[in-house]
């Protein structure tokens, strides 16, 4: 068992510590930087309705003019003009793993991908690189008229779905990476679930960047209709470059009437990586969204999931977790808008940072006049493993509406001396009893992942831990 | 069994400890009592290998001949030593499982772990509920001593130590510890550290050791406490 341990170890070290890269066998690649003509010619080989150019070269205009953010981490080292905007890997889709080309076969066993899902889940969409090449939806969810697909497919097969939906929540001009998203977008997934349909294993997608200098737009788009479930989960993992890449997703949910959807993320981009993604949910009447975002990897990571409450009795809750080693800052948060009576809003924030790592919430929750008697949970509990790492918290509150319940909660942490000295005497090695007391504190976190995530993310906590130590 | 050589510690250059000599032998139970900061608990932590604590150069500590003075306090444990804390703390999101799960790691099977501790717990009165918590959350004095002496029947170590499990502990808890303690003790060597004679009633030790401004001024049998308990500390001194 020791060996079979050991062997485990030393193959997840080789996947997550190093990275490793797979020879490129794309079919076509642009020519680096974005131009008109870049926009136009992914809009071509795409095959796409006239809509969505106009839509592509709209966003590209308003890419141009807008700013870069002027609250967090500095962006200034992305170089817009060095990066791939797409790449197709391989012509058309295959259905089944027997299908799919040798070397992604091999980094998908590499990081142990197909395994696990044949248990546990109900559909299965791999990407890699910028399309999905990989999927398979059980016959289940098409009986019960589930659409789950990647956003190519939708937009070929679904173009009136997707023309109602896309881009209202999340329009090009909301920020500048939304408008980069919505000119080069490419992949993602897409979910319909009809109305009281209740899905019930998770929907599942892993993402993978393959190629140097290659940025990911992908872009996803959840519609639960009235008294509807489903769960979908993301987890990534990417090799290690030496050059800069940048991944900046768009993600838009509807939720509708008494529907409940979950949003699970396990990010774990290497750490030359700047992850930029706007993912935002709309709820209506009764409805409920849950976010859970889990931020391992990358070099910097500015996201926000939000939830904008608009029908009476709505419910939001983003629970996150943040984890920031050597040369990494994790800039996340949420965004809860209250905007009708009896909705309620729950942010539960971990974040963790060592080696110099720094760790940052950032949050707003608006309440708007006539909300009444909607309440307000906000947590966030910082863990500091060092004297060089950083925590900071930028909770921002806007309450218009006198008839609401507040609690906000703030702590920030040392891992004790004396706990670890506790561990260590019942016989636990320092990186043990490090990790043990990590992932104690990140457990109301991961107690609500996936299983097979969960049991992944404390394996990665763990080997980030023994590399702390000397 | 352990050999404490000319031990002279301390902490933030203040000497707690000074001097001390003596050799603990398998199979025994010793009390160590004394006065409040007399440095019993001192003496505990710097065995166990606490890192604020500073050991002097000439300082030594062996067990079972071999010399652990330098060891790290995990590598202790695996030489057999165990430390039940005087005030054991909360571990947010860590239960006792996982706790002794990691600590015998490749020595036990999980589940041969969980059936001991639920059997253990059973005998010294702690709840399922407790067992499931993380370690020690929202649990009373009594029975955050109590899951020290689970740990430690889990762990099953040769030499312990108990830094005044008695403390904080109400009669019918003192008795199940003191009963569970006297039947799985065998050829474990223990050292009770504390301010009490009640304990000893039970526990029956074969010497007794009288700590005084971190020295030990006097080693005596059973009755030496007895002694203490009605005179106390200042005929000795």
């Amino acid at each position: 068992m020791k060996a079979q341990q050991d062997k485990q170890k030393k193959e997840l070290q080789f996947d997550y510590k190093y990275g490793f890269s797979m020879p490129e066998k794309s079919v076509y690649k642009a020519k680096k930087g974005l131009r008109e003509d870049v926009v136009r010619m992914i809009s071509k080989i795409k095959k796409e309705p006239a809509w969505m150019l106009e839509f592509r070269l709209k966003a590209y205009k308003i890419f141009l003019e807008k700013k870069m953010p002027k609250f967090g981490p500095s962006l200034e080292k992305i170089d817009f003009d060095d990066i791939y905007y797409y790449l197709k890997p391989t012509e058309g889709q295959v259905n089944s793993w027997e299908d799919l080309p040798a070397e992604i076969k091999e980094t998908y066993d590499r990081i142990g991908v197909p395994e696990a899902e044949k248990k546990f889940l109900a559909g299965v969409s791999a990407q890699f690189e910028s399309e999905v090449v990989y999927e398979s939806v059980t016959k289940e969810l098409t009986k019960d008229g589930v659409i789950f697909c990647d956003m190519d497919t939708a937009l070929r097969d679904h173009e009136d779905l997707v023309k109602e939906y896309f881009g209202t929540l999340i329009p090009a001009h909301d920020n500048k990476f939304a408008a980069l998203n919505t000119a080069t977008w490419s992949g993602g997934s897409f979910v319909y679930v009809p109305k009281g349909v209740k899905v019930k294993l998770p929907l599942q997608a892993y993402f993978r960047i393959n190629s140097e200098r290659f940025g990911q737009f992908e872009r996803t788009l959840i519609i639960a209709e009235e008294g509807s479930e489903v769960h979908y989960v993301e987890g990534c993992t990417a090799p290690i470059y030496t050059s800069q890449s940048l991944h900046s997703a768009v993600v838009e949910i509807f939720v509708k009437k008494n529907a409940h959807v979950r949003y699970t993320t396990v990010q774990n981009w290497s750490t030359n990586i700047y992850n930029l993604v706007t993912k935002r949910a709309h709820c209506g009447e009764n409805g409920f969204m849950e976010w859970i975002d889990c931020n391992i990897g990358s070099r910097i990571t500015m996201k926000y999931p939000s939830v904008y409450l608009h029908g009476e009795g709505a419910r939001g809750e983003v629970l996150s977790i943040a984890f920031a080693g050597k040369g990494q800052i994790q800039d996340a948060g949420a965004k809860m808008m209250h905007f009708a009576p009896n909705t309620s809003s729950r942010i539960v924030s971990k974040s963790i940072s060592k080696e110099g790592g720094r760790t940052s919430y950032r949050g707003l929750v608006q309440v708007s006049p006539g909300a009444k008697n909607s309440s307000v949970y906000v947590s966030c509990d910082a863990l500091i493993l060092d004297e060089e790492s950083r925590s900071d918290t930028y909770p921002t509150m806007k309450i218009k509406e006198d008839d609401v319940e507040i609690q906000h909660e703030a702590t920030v942490e040392k891992l004790g001396d004396e706990k670890l000295f506790y561990l260590m005497s019942r016989g636990l090695s320092k990186p043990d009893a490090e990790s043990a007391l990590v992932l104690g504190f990140m457990e109301p976190v991961t107690k609500e992942i996936p299983l097979e995530y969960s049991i992944e993310l404390n394996r990665l906590i763990r080997l980030e831990m023994e590399g702390s130590v000397g | 069994m352990l050999k404490i050589n000319n031990l002279i510690v301390s902490i933030n250059d203040k000497t707690i400890l000074n001097n001390i000599n003596f050799t603990f032998e398998k199979g025994k139970t010793y009390a160590i009592m004394g006065p409040n900061g007399s440095g019993k608990s001192t003496l505990a932590y710097s065995l166990m290998g606490h890192p604020a604590y500073q050991l002097s150069d000439t300082s030594t500590i062996e067990l079972e001949g071999t010399n652990i003075t330098e060891m790290e306090p995990h590598e202790r444990a695996q030489e057999g030593m165990f430390l039940s804390f005087q005030s054991p703390l909360a571990l947010s999101g860590v239960k006792v499982y996982q706790l002794l799960q990691l600590a015998l790691s490749g020595k036990k099977d999980p589940l041969q772990i969980r059936n001991e501790a639920k059997a253990y717990a059973k005998e010294l009165g702690i709840s399922e509920d407790l067992l499931n918590r993380p370690l020690n959350e929202g649990a009373s004095g009594g029975e955050r001593k109590k899951m020290e002496v689970l740990q430690a029947a889990v762990l099953g170590k040769s030499l312990l130590i108990f830094d005044e499990v008695d403390t904080g502990v109400d009669v019918d808890a003192l008795k199940s510890i003191s009963k569970f303690l006297t039947k799985y003790k065998k050829d474990k060597t223990y050292i009770v550290i504390t301010h009490y004679n009640r304990i000893l009633h039970y526990l029956k030790p074969d010497q007794v050791l009288i700590m005084v401004e971190g020295k030990i001024v006097k080693v005596g049998g059973p009755e030496l406490a007895k002694k203490i308990e009605d005179e106390g500390y200042e005929t000795l001194t």
